[in-house]
């Protein structure tokens, strides 16, 4: 049985008033999406903003019905056995909320109260202890860092034992530390059996924990597959170099250009040689320049920009 | 060791009655002082010029109805305020995430309610003492509408908490219909003492069978009988109870 399945699942939501005085339909951000999530997987869910990810997590997580298809947890279906599908759950929200009335230990003991938990402290202490908040148990939740309250967030939805973790973006605007924290106890929860699903936009953490990836764009799975299989689908390399001048048209179009560094795909060393020669013929003078193999952010640029249909690409 | 219980609605409850029970000052002692200075004032004012129901002083006459009128209005502002706000910070998903049913966040949220109503009730009951000490006739029928009192108001607080999306919106349903209804059912008179079709206008406003049957419980005397109060109310409650449930079981304005 797989721990997360999606079927055919669709989410449109309706037009605002002014957009239906202007006769616009509503905005599809799901539009057909199957997949599932074997237990004890890593799975990550990738794509730009407003691709869908987080309106997928919320249909998961019975913050948002879907307007077609199912989604299930351990076989229970998110609508119908709501109440075991949610045990079986923990979501960590990517918005930084928090209740200010309670302390770090108090708000955790009431989310335990919440799955009829009682005596819930062994886990409790455990939990802080492996989120590095021993020392906050009893500060108001209004005292902490943004940081400190990510890592409550993350102790909350874990505080019931899910077998299924999904974490909504759980580093965004957060230090190192807690990054390396963070990662290393969900490392340990998924080695431990727990099934986890990630967004997250830090391609090089997909890239280094998830087992298998979904991509979306506008509320599609352009990509499903093993990170290494999609790893393998992209130019195996790509020249690096700094410039300070502007590249060729032809070249500026397939290049990823951050501030002076440029970066090139090339299939192969005849493929690097041409680059070479067409930025010398454009009279662009270089320096820095290294080979690297091609990373997520690769494949992940590649497949946002390209003009596939999603069945083409999706496996 | 971890024990299981089916029960996580219990756990809500407690979350709700910590929240305003940590800010006691606001939600507990602010409004025991303002119905202390409304018998104060009114009170001296009228004190030798109005009897209410032949023989009865108009301070212990008025003791009632502001015990009432403050467990109404804290009923409602527990549910509307915890809501509104646990909207609008996000912190209503920690909520949304659990297995708790609409049944489990409608007994929550209305026990809380009934909660901090009773609990600001008796602290004006409490200090009013000092002021005017009135008869307990029917203590059972005093009990009874203090708590269909709180719990209808904490159920309308639900319903509020559910529909606002802003503090105005709040504010326009707390100001422009609780504070109106609360205010001319009675609360500072005797409706017998208004002219027919106010006595009429007065007899179709729920709240005023709430504060008349609770008066009822101190005096043995009321404008309408107890019976019909309790009749009355029970079944306004059932209604908004029928329709708040209803609303939670669809996730009205809160799961999209």
């Amino acid at each position: 049985m797989p721990a997360i399945s999606f079927q055919s699942v669709c989410k449109t939501f309706p037009p605002s008033r002014q957009q239906r005085a202007q006769g616009k339909p509503g905005l599809r951000a799901v539009d057909d999406v199957s997949f599932q999530i074997e237990e004890g997987e890593f799975f990550g869910l990738l794509g730009p903003n407003g691709a869908g990810k987080t309106t997928l997590i919320s249909m998961l997580a019975g913050l948002s019905r879907p307007t077609s298809g199912s989604v299930s947890v351990h076989g229970f279906d998110v609508q119908r056995d709501f109440a075991e599908a949610r045990r079986h759950l923990g979501v960590v929200p990517q918005e930084l909320v928090f209740d200010p009335f309670f302390n770090v230990r108090e708000a955790l003991r009431i989310q335990s109260g919440y799955f009829g938990i009682k005596k819930n402290d062994d886990w409790i202490d455990e939990l802080l202890t492996s989120l590095g908040l021993a020392d906050k148990a009893t500060a108001n939740m209004r005292q902490l860092s943004g940081g400190m309250k990510r890592r409550v967030l993350v102790a909350q939805a874990l505080v019931h034992k899910p077998q299924v973790i999904v974490l909504d973006e759980p580093t965004a605007g957060v230090d190192v530390e807690l990054r390396q924290t963070l990662w290393q106890f969900v490392a340990k929860l998924n080695k431990q059996g727990s099934t986890v699903l990630l967004t997250t936009h830090y391609l090089e953490e997909a890239e280094a924990l998830c087992n298998r990836i979904a991509m979306l764009k506008q509320g599609r799975v352009i990509a499903l597959d093993s990170t290494s299989e999609l790893l393998k689908s992209a130019a195996s390399n790509v020249l690096r170099f700094k410039t300070d001048m502007n590249l060729p048209w032809s070249l500026a179009q397939h290049a990823r250009i951050t501030g002076r560094i440029v970066q090139l795909p090339a299939k192969n060393a005849h493929e690097v040689e041409q680059l070479l020669v067409s930025l010398r013929e454009a009279g662009v003078t270089v320096e820095d320049v290294e080979m690297r193999k091609a990373d997520l952010e690769d494949v992940f640029l590649d497949l946002m920009a390209g003009e596939q249909t999603p069945l083409e690409v999706a496996r | 060791m971890m024990m299981l219980s089916p029960t996580g609605w219990r756990a809500l409850l407690y979350k709700e009655t910590l929240r305003f029970w940590k800010v006691g000052f606001q939600t507990v002692g602010a409004p025991v002082l303002t119905a202390v200075l409304y018998l104060m004032v009114f009170g001296h004012v009228l004190e030798d010029h109005v009897k209410v129901y032949g023989t009865v002083s108009y301070t212990a006459f008025l003791v009632p109805g502001l015990v009432m009128m403050s467990i109404l209005q804290n009923a409602f502002a527990n549910s509307s305020s915890s809501i509104i706000q646990s909207k609008i910070m996000g912190s209503l998903v920690f909520v949304l995430l659990t297995p708790l049913s609409h049944w489990g966040l409608f007994f929550a949220y209305v026990g809380s309610s009934l909660i901090r109503g009773l609990a600001v009730g008796l602290g004006v009951f409490v200090v009013t003492l000092f002021f005017a000490m009135p008869a307990f006739a029917a203590p059972l029928w005093i009990v009874v509408f203090a708590m269909l009192g709180a719990a209808m108001l904490g159920t309308l607080g639900l319903i509020a908490g559910l529909w606002a999306e802003k503090f105005d919106q709040m504010a326009v349903f707390q100001n422009f219909l609780i504070m109106p209804m609360t205010f001319l059912s009675g609360v500072f008179y005797s409706i017998g003492s208004l002219p027919p079709f106010w006595q009429t206008v007065s007899h179709l406003n729920p709240f005023f069978y709430m504060i008349d049957g609770f008066r009822y419980g101190f005096f043995g005397v009321s404008d309408a009988s107890p019976w019909l109060s309790f009749g009355i109310v029970a079944s306004a409650w059932l209604v908004v109870s029928a329709i708040a449930v209803h609303l939670l079981r669809i996730g009205y304005k809160i799961r999209g």
